[in-house]
């Protein structure tokens, strides 16, 4: 049985972990209020440039610009999106669990799957696993999660692809749904596959291009790259915000509970040495008698 | 023929207009391109420069970088970069960029790459600078 100084100092103990994992919450709720902000601000333009880019493509021949045409499954780039920092349940793990299995699922299929990592939660992870495979490993990104940092990882992926170094490229991120639901979402960034768009509205539009299609689309092209891993970094932010603020407060509440049993065995305890004294007095008077 | 063009503008940040207006002057790719309602369908993509919209008699100017510009059953559909109407210029921070941009361009030469870089800061500088003289009156 501890003694009752031991349990009071557990308590201590606990309710300071409790303090703690209260403010991370709190910090994460506020992140993500920003964080999911960002993402829902982010889709108009991605939703726009994906339907001017349909309608362009469908009027071109499928392989009238690298970034379009099929090369068949040579070597492979994953582009993995994880955090920084952990406490955030399952979140890196996840998806870095399914990185790992894209990986094993794969080999078959391509003469070789390359790996860059954001973030270093997703390096620790993996460099154990496949350490082969791991290219490149940015760090320190998420943080600010701006448009240039995408456009900076979509450059290089273009100009990775254009020089043949890869023939397929893809992206696997934490999708943000809600605040307690992340689901890990695969997908492909290269080579850029246009939505189909309805036969009878794209025969309204015929553009007059201004200089020429072929230039719009060479232009348009990489900033769709560009774009999906804009989205995919703020996707995965806000999802991780989301993560942790689920996890520190189911923390919390653990924390909660644990407090409560304590005390309950804490006052036992103090009641149980009362009881005790009690008696010793008591038959020590007794035997003066 | 409807009266009205519908202005749509559209940054990865946030959605910067979506108005009704009378006429539209932007900076296509082989120069000033001024849109009116019923405009055929029309994609270009779009320089560094200052976008001009006229609504109920009032000129609104608009310092836009890089983008497309789409027109289409009298909507005009802009992507750009970046988009920052003139009274939110912060004329401070452009001129102090155009002194970064121009201190930077004396000592670099003209293969160094980052050359091109200042150069663009220098443009969007400058149009800055100029969009912000040009509040609404």
């Amino acid at each position: 049985m501890p003694s009752l100084k031991d349990i009071k100092k557990r308590i201590g103990s606990v309710k300071n972990t409790q303090q703690i994992t209260k403010a991370m919450k709190m910090v994460a709720a506020a992140k993500l209020r920003r964080a999911q902000e960002a993402a829902v601000a982010a889709r108009p333009y991605a939703e726009k440039l994906q339907s001017v880019l349909s309608n362009l493509a469908m009027r071109e021949e499928g392989d009238s610009h690298p970034l379009l045409s099929q090369r068949g499954k040579g070597r492979a780039l994953l582009v993995l999106m994880t955090a920084d920092r952990g406490l955030c349940g399952g979140f890196n793990a996840n998806v870095s669990k399914a990185a790992e299995r894209f990986i094993k699922e794969n080999e078959q299929g391509f003469e070789a799957i390359d790996l860059t990592i954001v973030g270093r939660k997703g390096k620790e992870f993996l460099k154990s696993r496949v350490p082969e495979n791991i290219k490149q490993v940015h760090e320190n990104i998420m943080a600010e999660a701006t448009y240039k940092t995408a456009a900076l990882l979509g450059q290089e992926v273009v100009d990775a692809y254009q020089a043949e170094t890869y023939d397929a490229v893809f992206v696997l991120y934490n999708a943000f749904q809600s605040a307690i639901v992340q689901i890990v979402t695969l997908e492909q960034v290269l080579p850029i596959q246009p939505k189909e768009v309805e036969e009878d509205t794209a025969d309204a539009i015929d553009y007059i291009y201004e200089p020429t299609r072929g230039e719009v689309l060479a232009d348009i092209l990489p900033k769709m790259v560009e774009v999906q891993f804009f989205r995919a970094l703020l996707e995965s932010n806000a999802s991780e915000q989301g993560a942790r603020m689920s996890a520190m407060d189911s923390a919390s509440r653990n924390a909660a509970e644990m407090i409560d049993k304590l005390t309950l065995q804490y006052n036992r305890a103090r009641q149980a040495a009362i009881t005790k004294e009690l008696m010793e007095i008591i038959s020590g008077a007794e035997s003066i008698k | 023929m409807a009266e009205k063009l519908k202005l749509e503008m559209v940054t990865p940040y946030k959605r910067v207009l979506s108005q009704e207006v009378d006429e539209i002057t932007a900076p296509g790719y082989l120069g000033e391109l001024g849109l009116l309602p019923g405009h055929t369908p029309l994609l270009t993509t779009m320089k560094v420069g200052e976008l001009t919209y006229r609504q109920d008699g009032d000129l609104f100017h608009v310092a836009v970088n890089w983008g497309y510009l789409e027109v289409e059953n009298d909507t005009v559909t802009v992507l750009v970069d970046t988009a920052e109407k003139a009274d939110e210029i912060d004329l401070e921070r452009a001129k102090a960029a155009l002194g970064r941009a121009e201190e930077a361009l004396k000592t670099l030469s003209q293969e160094d790459k980052n050359f091109a870089v200042m150069e663009a800061a220098l443009e969007r500088a400058v149009i800055r600078i100029q969009v912000a003289g040009k509040k609404v009156r």
